[in-house]
This record gives C-alpha cells, sequence and structure tokens, in this order.
C-alpha cells in the first residue's frame, strides 16, 4: 500500500511509518551530501550558528546534476548514506526528523533514529532521471561554494521512496533479504 | 605510417561522454529486461521496472540516467603503426573530457586530501596499450563512484586456492549490499600483481554482457558465483529478491609463483560505457 505523507514530518507522521512502506511525500526538504555534512558540523563543534534551522526538516542526500533550460533542477537521485553515519548524531539532535539516501546505516544510526522518532528512506539509486521530475523546485540556501555539494531546499510533490529503518526498530533491507536468501 | 591526429580522439571523447550519459548499453537494457521478467520479489520486480522506465525517460529527454555521471576512464588501445599528430594524447583526453561533461555533473576533485572540485571533470583516468596494427581503440567508462566505492582487492598467497577466491568474491557483494545500486554487474581480476589486478578487474566491466569469459574453467566460475551470489537474497536496490547481480566476469592474466591477487570491482545499475575504433 502507498502512504501519502506531508513534508515537514512531524512526530506523529513519523511514528505512522513502517519499514517497507513505499512512500509519496509532498512538500520541502533539504539537500546535502559529504562536503555539507562535514562543513555543518565543523561549524557546530565551532559553536556556530548554522546556516539554516533543522528542525523537522528531512534532509535528502544528493549532489544534482546540472538543470537542463527550462527544469528547476537536473537529474537527482540519492548517494551512498553510510558516509553520512558519522556526522548524522548531532543533526538528529538538532531536530531532522527525515533523511533519504540510499544503502545500509550503522547500528548507532538505527537506535538514534528510535532515540529522536525519525526516519530513514530509501530513494531508487540509478532512477534520477524520473526522481526529478517529481521535484517542483529547487534553490541553494546555503554553502554555494560547494557547487552540487551546496545545501539546496527543495519543493516535492509526490516524491517516491521506501521506508528503510523506521522509528520503531524495523529494518527493509535485513526483512527484504531473509525472505529471499537461500542457504548455500 | 598512418597518421591520426589527436583532435580526433578529443572529440570522439567528448561525444561518447554526451552519448552514454544520456542512453545505457543496450546488451545492459535487454539483462534487464530479463531480470525483470526471473526476479521472484514483488518491490524488486517494481524496482526493475523503475530503473528501466528512468532510462527510456532519460534517453528520450536527452538527460543524464543517474546524477552522478562518474569519472572519466579512458581504455587506449594504440596500433603501434600509427603516429599520433596535432598535439599531445594527454592532453588532448582531458579536453575531450572537459568538453563532453560540460553540461554534466562535475564530479572531480583535483586532491583526495584537499578535495577542492576541479569544476571540470577532468582529468581522466588513462591506461594505454600499444597494440599491433594501425587503429587507435578508445573504450570509455563514466564510472559511478557509488559501486567502485564497495569494490575490494586482496593478495592473497599461492596456495589459497579457488574456495577463498569465491569467498571473497561473496564477501564483497555482501559488504556492498544496497550501497552499490544492486543489480550490480561484477568484474573480477585475478592474477597478475598489485597495480595488475585492479585494471583486470575494470576490463572485465567492459565487457558485454551474455559474453562468458572464452576460457572454460573461468567461465564456470563465473556461472558458479553468479548463482551464489544470486543466492545472498539481496536483490534489486537491497529491498530482497533474486536478483542481487546480472552478471560476473572474470579476466585473469599469469601471476607469480607466491601470489593470488584478487580485484572485484563493482558497477551499478547506470554502467556507462562505450567503444569506438579510429
Amino acid at each position: 500500500m502507498t502512504k501519502t505523507i506531508q513534508l515537514p514530518l512531524t512526530a506523529e507522521s513519523v511514528k505512522q511509518l513502517q519499514a517497507g512502506d513505499v512512500v509519496l511525500l509532498t512538500g520541502r526538504l533539504l539537500t546535502a551530501r559529504d562536503a555539507a555534512h562535514k562543513r555543518l558540523i565543523s561549524e557546530l563543534e565551532a559553536g556556530l550558528q548554522l546556516p539554516i534551522d533543522l528542525k523537522d526538516e528531512t534532509i535528502f542526500y544528493v549532489g544534482p546534476a546540472p538543470a537542463k533550460a527550462g527544469r528547476p533542477i537536473g537529474p537527482a537521485g540519492p548517494t551512498t548514506s553510510g558516509r553520512m553515519d558519522p556526522f548524522t548524531l548531532p543533526l538528529l539532535k538538532l531536530g531532522v526528523r527525515g533523511l533519504i539516501g540510499k544503502g545500509y546505516r550503522s547500528d548507532r544510526v538505527k537506535l538514534a533514529l528510535i532515540e529522536h522518532q525519525a526516519v530513514y528512506f530509501g530513494a531508487v539509486g540509478g532512477a534520477a532521471a524520473l526522481l526529478a521530475r517529481q521535484i517542483t523546485s529547487a534553490e541553494v540556501v546555503a554553502y554555494a561554494d560547494l557547487g552540487t555539494e551546496a545545501i539546496r531546499r527543495l519543493e516535492v510533490e509526490d516524491f517516491p521512496v521506501l521506508v528503510v529503518n523506521d522509528c520503531h526498530g524495523g529494518d527493509a533491507y535485513s526483512a527484504g533479504r531473509e525472505e529471499f536468501q537461500k542457504d548455500s | 605510417m598512418r597518421q591520426l591526429s589527436v583532435k580526433k580522439i578529443e572529440a570522439a571523447i567528448s561525444n561518447l561522454i554526451e552519448e552514454s550519459a544520456y542512453k545505457l548499453p543496450a546488451d545492459y537494457l535487454e539483462a534487464m529486461r530479463a531480470a525483470e521478467e526471473r526476479e521472484a520479489s514483488k518491490t524488486g520486480r517494481i524496482m526493475l521496472t523503475t530503473l528501466l522506465d528512468n532510462a527510456s525517460y532519460a534517453e528520450s529527454e536527452q538527460i543524464p540516467t543517474c546524477q552522478d555521471t562518474g569519472m572519466a576512464i579512458v581504455m587506449l588501445e594504440i596500433g603501434q603503426d600509427v603516429h599520433l599528430i596535432d598535439g599531445n594524447l594527454t592532453d588532448a583526453i582531458h579536453a575531450g573530457v572537459r568538453a563532453g561533461y560540460a553540461d554534466l555533473r562535475k564530479s572531480v576533485v583535483s586532491d583526495p586530501l584537499e578535495r577542492q572540485n576541479t569544476a571540470d571533470n577532468s582529468p581522466a583516468i588513462i591506461h594505454t596499450e600499444i597494440v599491433p596494427g594501425d587503429k587507435v581503440t578508445i573504450t570509455l567508462a563514466m564510472k559511478g563512484f557509488g559501486a567502485e566505492l564497495m569494490s575490494r582487492m586482496q593478495m592473497f598467497p599461492a596456495n589459497a586456492g579457488v574456495e577463498r577466491v569465491k569467498e571473497f568474491v561473496i564477501e564483497t557483494i555482501e559488504l556492498a549490499g544496497p550501497n552499490a545500486c544492486p543489480p550490480v554487474i561484477v568484474g573480477v581480476g585475478l592474477g597478475s600483481s598489485f597495480d595488475g589486478v585492479g585494471l583486470l578487474a575494470k576490463k572485465a566491466l567492459m565487457r558485454p554482457l551474455g559474453q562468458p569469459s572464452p576460457k572454460p574453467h573461468l567461465a564456470q566460475l563465473e556461472q558458479e558465483l553468479l548463482n551464489a551470489i544470486n543466492d545472498l537474497g539481496i536483490g534489486p536496490q537491497g529491498f530482497g529478491g533474486t536478483v542481487t547481480a546480472l552478471a560476473v566476469h572474470i579476466e585473469s592474466y599469469a601471476t607469480h609463483i607466491a601470489a593470488l591477487p584478487v580485484a572485484v570491482n563493482l558497477n551499478c545499475s547506470a554502467p556507462r560505457r562505450a567503444k569506438i575504433e579510429l
């Protein structure tokens, strides 16, 4: 069953989500990948004010391709989330509710999702052209010097994702694999 | 002696990049359609259908299939009877890469520690080989690094045997899981030296799908590994399923009496590659 969820997420909307749910997201989110995470955490550690408010935000790990004329953004699919694991706990503490990427998360991140009532979604890696079609606007809001790695504000409409790790400890990757693994 | 302008090589590389960014290889799409038929997981089939739809949409709209249009890996087989004229070959390759990536994402940093983006996706990674004849063959990969990052190599001792090789390949796929955007293509290098085995694995990824190794013992190993990998249950995008890899390709070379080098290079759901003879 497909669920339609509005962004920004709330503690209530996160609680409804179960690992394996197919979800269409509509609303606003932020993009950040390796370089932006590194800078956000350095600024936090230096006691600086962050350029963006992260409360209830959803962060999409993406470095989009340049936009073709007349389009808000170029192809924009998820990058590997695990690289952001070492930077994720402080962001969850600041109120981040949703993460979108692809691939495994660390045990620490999975536990932090439960603690902070947040959710990790997987988008289809390699389906960047189709995903960009669901993005209606894009604007750089911080770290413009990072190019594709800048932080962007996106508006999305029916953006398709699948719940990988929910706030109840569910994990779609391990559940999926258990179902199809053959003993050899 | 035949003369060939490096300007032609530059233009060819630029064209190959532009075309490959928007259009995935026909043999790959055929393998994906077959995978869509046999995948046992419903979610897995949805993932495969989505990736196929994405490929059609990207081609029809002339936009990249994946935002990560990769780093250019350029392999040149240069006939020994060719005289390259009109400038420096290396400069021409980098110029071709800059031109080809003009409208694509810039994913290259100049130094692995300082990490300043070069802003034009150059330089390319270049491998050259001198071969008989008077032609130049260019093989291009636009290598996405989600799968590259999950690739591994190991210098095993001489008597490690085929079972250790199998374990290492399978362990690599397990560690990669969803990170490498499965279904993956698995390129395995066996033999050579530390520097050579990685290139063997990369060359294995450049072989079109549906072509087993011409060496019977390696063709058999490719099939055994493919079956074992698909029994892992990782499935399309890692959500569980029966198609974790589309193919295993092995390239081998002689090695030293002390060693059994193994490299496993992975390709993702956007395996952009192209080849041209000049």
